[in-house]
């Protein structure tokens, strides 16, 4: 499945030198206009565009889940389901809304990986998702300049935990994989990214090659 | 007691503000403690086992002295409920998990402040009998669990604004209240209800987080 829009403007705005330097961390230019990425006072949208396309990612991927069902769905899985599509939509229409013009387009996903009539594939795959998204919020509140823009972003980050948590339960009902020590450690931590691994683990689901150009 | 019960919600604005008076003597010890401003690497602190409280900004204890508290109440809880037999054979595994994380945070956070960590509060998680069941009943002990995990949620997203500019320690409280949010979806689940209210979750002030919290604290 893919959403037809603006790749070629992506692949336009994607220079050679793609990576900008935000906060002292390299973020890629993930479709964000050069003339924002020249600007280092406008850091936090460049966050705020990261964030903005994890949640483009996710909302797409659950808008498929609910009109594509995988076999067998329960009336409780769809429930779930369906209140974590509406999270997403309102989470990237949130930061549409906060960005404004800064905004970037949307993107082209890929989810020919996803067997979406398989229910493994379709939880396995939403949980890739939403463990990502708590690591990416986590790992970028550092890099938030603006006080309301954190906490919109800790708004956003423990719905999203709450999400994980939930998928991993009905991956592996009543076990400890909701906070398993594949996320959490020794300390009682969750797990922290970089925006460069983020995106190098959503690439795959994402079509235009202008991120894994903008990671080297 | 019904599963839609709130502590949280049940919170008057005036309670709150009264309520925090009292206890806000117990808490303005933070306050004294701090001084160079400093960002010291956490993992450099958390490596050598080596506080560095006392160097960092007031305004940073002050903020892992609250979280610590919070951690001590939970820690605590679990701790009491795992022991208790309250817990229901197939859900043993996730509670004992939660209360290795809360004690995990509360060693984490001392670890990092050092001689400037409060001490351990004491508790009453019958709130004066309000909960007399608690390790008893599990609906009871559930919604507490529930009760405790969100708070620490909420706790926790009200106080990132004051630790911006503090590098890894904000992370760290990112990472911890994440996990806090993993844990209030999976009781929240438990008690055969959705993991969440609404697609943004919503913090509270340190005032609101104490006015919640004082019942339980003896």
């Amino acid at each position: 499945m893919t959403q037809t829009l603006s790749r070629r403007l992506l692949l336009k705005w994607t220079g050679a030198n793609a990576g900008i330097a935000v906060a002292g961390a390299m973020l890629p230019n993930f479709g964000i206009s050069a003339a924002l990425a020249a600007d280092l006072g406008e850091g936090d949208i460049g966050v705020l565009n990261y964030a903005y396309a994890l949640e483009q990612l996710e909302a797409a991927f659950y808008t498929q889940v609910i009109e594509t069902p995988f076999e067998g769905i329960t009336d409780e899985e769809t429930d779930w389901l369906t209140d974590i599509r509406d999270h997403e939509v309102e989470h990237r229409d949130f930061l549409k809304e906060a960005l404004g013009e800064g905004a970037i387009p949307d993107l082209e996903v890929d989810f020919s990986a996803v067997d979406f009539t398989s229910r493994d594939s379709v939880l396995a795959t939403a949980q890739t998702f939403e463990d990502l998204g708590v690591a990416a919020y986590n790992g970028a509140g550092k890099l938030i300049e603006n006080g309301d823009y954190l906490l919109a972003a800790g708004k956003i980050v423990s719905v999203e935990a709450r999400h994980a948590a939930a998928i991993r339960d009905l991956v592996n009902m009543n076990s400890v994989a909701f906070a398993g020590d594949d996320v959490v450690d020794e300390n009682g931590l969750d797990v922290a990214k970089e925006p460069a691994e983020v995106l190098a683990a959503a690439d795959p689901f994402i079509t235009t090659e202008v991120t894994a150009e903008a990671l080297v | 007691m019904t599963q839609e019960n709130s502590i949280l919600s049940e919170i008057e604005p005036e309670v709150v503000d009264r309520i925090a008076v009292g206890r806000r003597e117990m808490f303005s010890r933070y306050a004294k403690m701090g001084g160079i401003v400093a960002s010291a690497p956490l993992a450099l602190a958390l490596a050598s086992n080596q506080a560095f409280g006392q160097s960092l900004p007031s305004q940073v204890v002050d903020v892992l002295n609250f979280a610590l508290t919070l951690e001590y109440l939970e820690a605590a809880f679990y701790d009491q409920g795992n022991k208790s037999g309250v817990v229901p054979r197939e859900y043993r595994a996730v509670f004992r998990t939660i209360g290795e994380h809360e004690n995990a945070h509360v060693k984490l956070l001392k670890g990092v402040l050092g001689s400037a960590s409060v001490a351990a509060p004491a508790v009453d998680f019958t709130a004066g009998g309000q909960y007399a069941d608690v390790f008893e009943n599990f609906e009871t002990f559930r919604l507490l669990s529930q009760t405790f995990e969100d708070l620490g949620v909420a706790a926790y997203k009200g106080q990132a604004g004051n630790l911006m500019g503090s590098g890894a320690i904000l992370t760290v409280a990112l990472q911890i209240h994440s996990v806090e949010a993993r844990h209030a979806s999976e009781v929240r689940r438990i008690g055969l209800k959705y993991g969440w209210d609404s697609a943004f979750d919503k913090p509270l002030s340190k005032n609101a987080v104490l006015a919640a919290a004082t019942p339980f604290l003896a």
